[in-house]
């Protein structure tokens, strides 16, 4: 059907005339206009409908009750969404929903973000006629960085939907059948044994506690009440851009002057950035896009393009299980994360006298994956554990809330140096199309010695909130090294939400694509959807995000990874080139195919 | 182990590998093996191009497809509500007692499993149950009893 014939159609919502377009439902034409419904199965980012039944609303003649999120609109339909029988019918639902819904003893560690607790309170539900649980059925699966916990799930199905269909994982589906139906694995297997990426999107989508992550707090706790360790903290780039959300801000707010008074008042003995490491990491990995470009273009040697970024986790995992022949299209740079811890224990040790087996390197992220990344064996280039606890951004939320900090009131602060020195480059890793944007602003500049040809090196065709977006660049004047690059056609893409990576190495499997840089992230935006941000998520609130990162970067006196100095002060105390021996040694790693 | 590797080629490629045929493939696997294994379900899993975790969500659907070794006669009790409400929880408690075993359990012998099902269309004549392909309704715990004890007797 064509967009621009669809009809105008005329609706009454509680008594109030709306227009809608033909196919719409009634839930999106409420929501469009600001009328409540509730939904618990419903999301604007997923593609499922109709399971839980609490949108019912009264719809003119019919005799029962609809469902709003699965009802197409019809000209001059009469809804009602609030009335007695539609009220009394979403309460009956609640408490059917209590009926099943077993807590326990323990206190739901869903907290604040638990949309059915919500609900039952806003409907006065505080007990169900029709009983509660009286003992657990399923056991807590613990063994990932996500746990699971069947008996507080309602079978709402979205962790189901954003699996499969966001993320194309299927890690978990609806198992057995009617009373007796349960989310799962094949033979009732936690997700260590089900190719789950961690990436946690269905922990940011669960509506209640069936899903959390795996915390860290304890841990964290220990080593600031230990007065052997020195405690250094690195967060995550698109932290400072969500986390007001955690404290009842609306979406769009920065707080990066107050986030770093918060974690020294909590303890920390040194608060680095992750915008520092990305920087680096640009430095590396731009040096690889050249290397292998060289060999392939000058020394015409086999060399695996396009080159694909490694700083998500959850897409490494991705790739690991699902495409392991691609893997050598790895760069072979650790994230930024990792990347941090190596060089905290090394020359951060060195530099400040501290001996690295005293050091304890948290991280800060917007990922559960992260927590995985640091646990992987081969993270212990320094000789000890690189990163020793990640936490999300959920759970540092949670400690300011316990350490009784008001994180608005606090005054302004910096990093300290130098590993919390850093440029804008670092800072637009936390959203989709940042990676690329901060590497093409360095590798451009290394071939030409100029600035990239983009007005304020707003790099814009690699921005936004498409699923693949696509970009070539002309490079044009190179400087005598990289002469056989006069005139070609840099090709690059971008992907973020795993599906839409699929696409991309599918096309690429079967030749139908020749890019010679792609970036995945393995969740909606970025890392600023990511499985450890604040909820709730959907377009309007990552679209608010993504504007606070760029707007900072515009603001941030320098741009551009190869000018941070104390990237270039690193270089030249420690490391030495890009690519050389200790750079391999700290910075680079190796992956392992994991399909079975 | 590898009878059933064979018996399991042997199936998908009758049905051309084609996870669209995925219940008619699962049922001849289930009757050429008795029951799914976790290796089984990895197989067809590679075989058809579909994640292990769809078999798996498929397989536990339907009470037909064993995922669990069963004994020689498979019981299964319907517990859709019609034979709810006619009583087919004294039904259940009389062949676990019966049988000395639990809900879900195989006795020791070998000989019986005991399982529900969902509706097999019996619901005029509830409580109603299959032993294998044999249909017994109009159930009650006596009748049920010397239902068992006949097969006993085989």
């Amino acid at each position: 059907m064509n967009d621009k014939h669809k009809a105008i159609l005329k609706v009454s919502i509680n008594g109030k005339e709306y227009e809608a377009n033909e196919n719409e439902t009634i839930l999106k034409v409420a929501k469009r206009n600001n009328i409540y419904i509730p939904t618990l199965c419903y999301h604007s980012d997923l593609f499922l409908s109709g399971v839980c039944r609490l949108c019912v609303v009264e719809v003119g003649a019919c005799r029962a009750l609809q469902a709003s999120c699965s009802t197409p609109v019809l000209n001059g339909m009469t809804i009602q969404t609030e009335s007695e029988i539609v009220n009394k019918s979403r309460k009956m639902l609640l408490e059917l929903i209590l009926a099943n819904h077993y807590t326990g003893n323990n206190k739901c560690n869903k907290d604040q973000s638990c949309e059915l607790q919500e609900l039952f309170i806003k409907y006065g539900v505080t007990k169900s006629r029709f009983g509660r649980p009286k003992e657990k059925r399923y056991k807590i699966l613990d063994n990932t960085a996500v746990i699971r916990d069947n008996d507080k799930c309602i079978k709402c199905r979205r962790c189901v939907d954003v699996c499969e269909c966001m993320q194309c994982v299927e890690a978990i589906k609806p198992m057995y059948r009617s009373n007796e139906l349960s989310i799962g694995s094949v033979f009732d297997a936690d997700l260590d044994k089900t190719g789950c990426v961690l990436c946690a999107q269905c922990v940011n989508y669960c509506p209640t506690g069936a899903l959390v992550e795996k915390e860290s707090i304890k841990d964290v706790y220990n080593a600031l009440n230990d007065p052997t360790k020195h405690v250094v903290v690195q967060t995550a780039p698109s932290m400072r851009a969500t986390l007001a959300e955690e404290f009842n801000l609306p979406a769009g707010r920065s707080s990066t002057k107050k986030m770093t008074t918060a974690l020294r008042q909590m303890g920390f003995d040194a608060v680095f950035d992750t915008n520092f490491s990305a920087d680096l990491t640009i430095i590396e990995e731009s040096a690889e896009l050249l290397s292998r470009m060289k060999k392939k273009f000058l020394n015409k040697e086999n060399s695996s393009l396009p080159l694909f970024t490694s700083c998500s986790p959850g897409w490494i995992n991705y790739i690991e299980y699902f495409y392991p022949e691609l893997l050598s299209n790895v760069s072979t740079c650790k994230s930024p994360q990792q990347m941090f811890g190596a060089i905290a224990k090394t020359y951060y040790a060195k530099k400040s006298n501290i001996h690295p087996k005293d050091i304890t390197c948290v991280a800060v992220m917007p990922c559960t994956a992260k927590k995985f990344e640091a646990d992987r064996p081969e993270m212990q280039d320094s000789g000890y554990k690189d990163v020793d606890y990640v936490l999300t951004i959920r759970e540092f939320a949670k400690m300011i809330r316990q350490s009784g900090i008001n994180l608005f009131e606090l005054p302004d602060s910096d990093y300290d140096a130098p590993m919390g020195i850093s440029t804008g480059a670092g800072l637009i890793f936390g959203v989709t199309g940042g990676v690329m944007e901060a590497a093409i602003r360095t590798a451009y500049e290394v071939i030409t010695q100029r600035e990239v040809p983009f007005k304020n090196l707003d790099i814009y065709p690699v921005r936004g909130m498409e699923g693949i977006r696509e970009a070539s660049l002309i490079i044009r004047e190179p400087i005598d090294e990289w002469k056989f690059l006069d005139g070609f056609e840099l090709k690059v893409a971008v992907a973020h939400e795993l599906r839409n990576a699929k696409k991309m190495l599918d096309s690429i499997k079967a030749n139908e694509s020749d890019y010679h840089f792609v970036e995945v992230m393995a969740c909606p935006g970025g890392c600023l959807g990511g499985g450890g941000q604040p909820k709730p998520t959907n377009m309007e609130i990552r679209k608010k995000r993504a504007r606070v990162i760029y707007d900072e970067d515009r603001a941030l006196p320098y741009r551009k990874s190869h000018e941070n100095s104390a990237i270039i002060e690193l270089y030249k105390d420690f490391i030495g080139e890009p690519l050389g021996e200790k750079a391999h040694k700290l910075l680079h790693t190796y992956y392992t195919a994991r399909a079975d | 182990m590898q009878e059933a590797e064979t018996n399991i080629n042997k199936i998908v490629e009758k049905y051309n590998y084609s996870h669209i045929e995925l219940l008619s493939i699962l049922e001849e696997v289930v009757d050429a093996n008795g029951y799914l294994t976790e290796e089984m379900v990895k197989d067809l899993a590679k075989q058809l191009s579909i994640s292990a975790n769809e078999i798996y969500a498929v397989a536990t659907f339907y009470s037909f497809i064993n995922i669990k070794p069963t004994g020689k006669y498979v019981i299964r009790v319907c517990k859709t509500i019609s034979c709810q409400l006619a009583g087919k929880n004294e039904i259940i408690k009389a062949i676990e007692d019966e049988l000395n075993i639990k809900m879900g359990a195989t006795t020791k012998d070998k000989l019986f499993t005991l399982k529900t099902t969902d509706c097999i269309g019996m619901c005029d004549k509830g409580p109603s149950m299959l032993i294998d392909d044999e249909v017994y309704h109009s159930l009650n715990p006596e009748k049920v009893v010397s239902t068992i004890r006949e097969y006993k007797r085989i």
